[in-house]
C-alpha cells in the first residue's frame, strides 16, 4: 500500500528523526557541553586536538555520516518540494528530481569520503 | 475606480443601523481587460448578511453585478467569496459581525473568474472527481443489485462523519497557500473526500485512490498551514483529514496498514412486529 512519493515521503521523517538525535548529540558535545557538562568542547573556539580525537573514533564518524546522509536526503526532498510547488512542466519536474538526487549523491560521496579519509590515516587501524 | 452610487438612507429609520460601503470587485473576461472597484451604499439592519447586501445593491443600485447564491442558509457552498480578504459564505457572514464600515468583496482567489463575483469552480470538481469519491467495493454484484444496506456501527461511522459535512464550496482552495502556487495540487477539499471514503468501514478503494492522492501534487505537499480549516464554514477541518490521510500513508509503508476488509451487507430483520398505529413505510422510488 505504498507509492513512491508516499516511500519518499517516510524516509523524509524518518531522516527528521535521525537528525533530531544525531544533531542533539553534535549540540551537546560541540556546543553545550559546557553548559551540560558532557565532556567535549569548552572553549569558545573549536580545539583542533579534540576534532581529531573525535575523527579517529569509529563511533563519532559513523554518527558524522549518518548525520550528512540523514540532513542531505531531509533538506533535498525540502528543495525539491519547493521546487515542484511552482507547477513546472512534468519534464521539468523530473529533471528537477534528477539533478537534485545526483546533487545529493555529489555531496554525500564528497564529505563521507573526507570523514572516512581522515579516519583511514589517522585512526586506529594505522 | 468608479465613485460610489450612493442611495441616502436615513439612519435609525426602518431598524437601519447604519450605512457600510461595499467595493465589489467587477470583471468580464469578454468585455474587460482589467477587473476595476465598484463601491456602493449599503443600509444594514440587524441581521443583514453579506449575501442580503448584495441582493440590495442588484435590485437598487446595480442590476449588472453578479454572483452565484442558490439556497441562503449555508447547504448549498454557491456564495463563497473573499469577504474583506478572508473567504466566506456570503449568506452565513452577518455585515454587524465584521465590524467593519466598508467591506471589500472579490471573487475566491485560487480560481479563474467568470464574471464579477462568479469564481470557475470547475477545476475543484475536477480534482473531486480524480480520487472517486464514492464507495468502492470488491463486491461488484452487490453494488450493482443491493440486497440490503451495508452493517456500520456508530463507532465507525464517527471516523469519517465530520467529513462528510463538505458542501464544496472550494473556500478551503482559496486559502490553501499550497493551491495558490502548485496548480496541480489537488488541495485540501479532494483529499479530504479521499480520506473521508478510504476511513469509511464500507469502502475498499484506498488500493485505487492511493496513486492520485499519494502523487507527487498529492498530500505530500500539504504544509499544514491550516488556513483551510479555519476558513471550512461547515467544520470539515480538511487539514486534519489530510493528515489523518499522511498517517496512512506513513503506515503504508512501514508495512503497518492492515488489509481492510469492508463490511459485508447487514442480515435483514425478519421476527420483527410492528407496534401498534405504526403506519407502512413509503414504497421505494428507486
Amino acid at each position: 500500500m505504498k507509492t513512491r512519493e508516499s516511500t519518499f515521503w517516510t524516509w523524509h521523517l524518518l531522516a527528521g528523526g535521525i537528525i533530531l538525535v544525531v544533531l542533539g548529540i553534535h549540540m551537546a558535545i560541540m556546543h553545550l557541553s559546557k553548559m551540560l557538562g558532557t565532556g567535549g568542547e569548552t572553549h569558545e573556539v573549536v580545539q583542533w586536538t579534540l576534532v581529531r580525537m573525535r575523527s579517529i573514533d569509529f563511533a563519532f564518524a559513523f554518527m558524522y555520516v549518518v548525520l550528512l546522509g540523514a540532513a542531505l536526503y531531509h533538506g533535498l526532498y525540502g528543495l525539491r518540494t519547493i521546487i515542484l510547488e511552482l507547477t513546472l512542466p512534468e519534464r521539468a519536474e523530473k529533471f528537477v528530481s534528477a539533478v537534485i538526487v545526483l546533487l545529493g549523491f555529489a555531496l554525500f560521496i564528497l564529505g563521507s569520503y573526507s570523514t572516512i579519509a581522515f579516519y583511514a590515516m589517522n585512526g586506529p587501524m594505522r | 475606480m468608479i465613485e460610489a452610487v450612493s442611495v441616502k438612507q436615513k439612519e435609525g429609520s426602518e431598524g437601519i443601523i447604519k450605512t457600510v460601503k461595499f467595493k465589489i470587485l467587477r470583471y468580464d473576461g469578454n468585455t474587460m481587460k482589467k477587473p476595476r472597484i465598484d463601491s456602493f451604499d449599503v443600509p444594514i439592519k440587524k441581521g443583514t448578511t453579506v449575501l442580503d447586501g448584495l441582493h440590495y445593491v442588484k435590485e437598487n443600485l446595480d442590476s449588472t453585478l453578479a454572483w452565484r447564491y442558490s439556497c441562503r442558509m449555508a447547504v448549498c457552498g454557491s456564495c463563497g467569496m473573499f469577504v474583506n480578504s478572508f473567504p466566506k459564505l456570503a449568506c452565513n457572514t452577518q455585515v454587524m459581525e465584521l465590524e467593519a464600515d466598508v467591506i471589500n468583496l472579490k471573487p475566491l482567489p485560487n480560481f479563474d473568474i467568470i464574471k464579477d463575483l462568479v469564481p470557475d469552480l470547475s477545476v475543484l470538481f475536477e480534482k473531486h472527481r480524480t480520487v472517486r469519491p464514492y464507495t468502492l467495493r470488491q463486491d461488484l454484484g452487490e453494488m450493482e443489485n443491493p440486497t440490503g444496506e451495508f452493517f456500520q456501527s456508530i463507532e465507525e461511522l464517527e471516523r469519517y462523519l465530520q467529513f462528510t459535512y463538505c458542501i464544496k464550496c472550494g473556500l478551503c482552495m482559496a486559502a490553501c497557500p499550497t493551491v495558490a502556487t502548485d496548480r496541480r495540487y489537488l488541495g485540501p477539499q479532494s483529499l479530504t473526500q479521499a480520506y473521508r471514503y478510504s476511513a469509511d468501514s464500507r469502502d475498499e478503494g484506498y488500493a485505487d485512490r492511493k496513486d492520485i492522492v499519494l502523487s507527487p501534487h498529492g498530500a505530500f505537499r500539504c504544509h499544514f498551514a491550516g488556513a483551510c480549516s479555519e476558513a471550512c464554514p461547515k467544520g470539515v477541518d480538511p487539514a486534519l483529514g489530510i493528515q489523518l490521510l499522511k498517517r496512512k500513508a506513513f503506515a503504508g509503508s512501514l508495512g503497518l496498514l492492515r488489509s481492510k476488509k469492508a463490511t459485508r451487507v447487514a442480515p435483514q430483520v425478519t421476527d420483527a412486529k410492528r407496534l401498534q398505529g405504526v403506519p407502512d413505510a413509503p414504497k421505494r422510488t428507486i
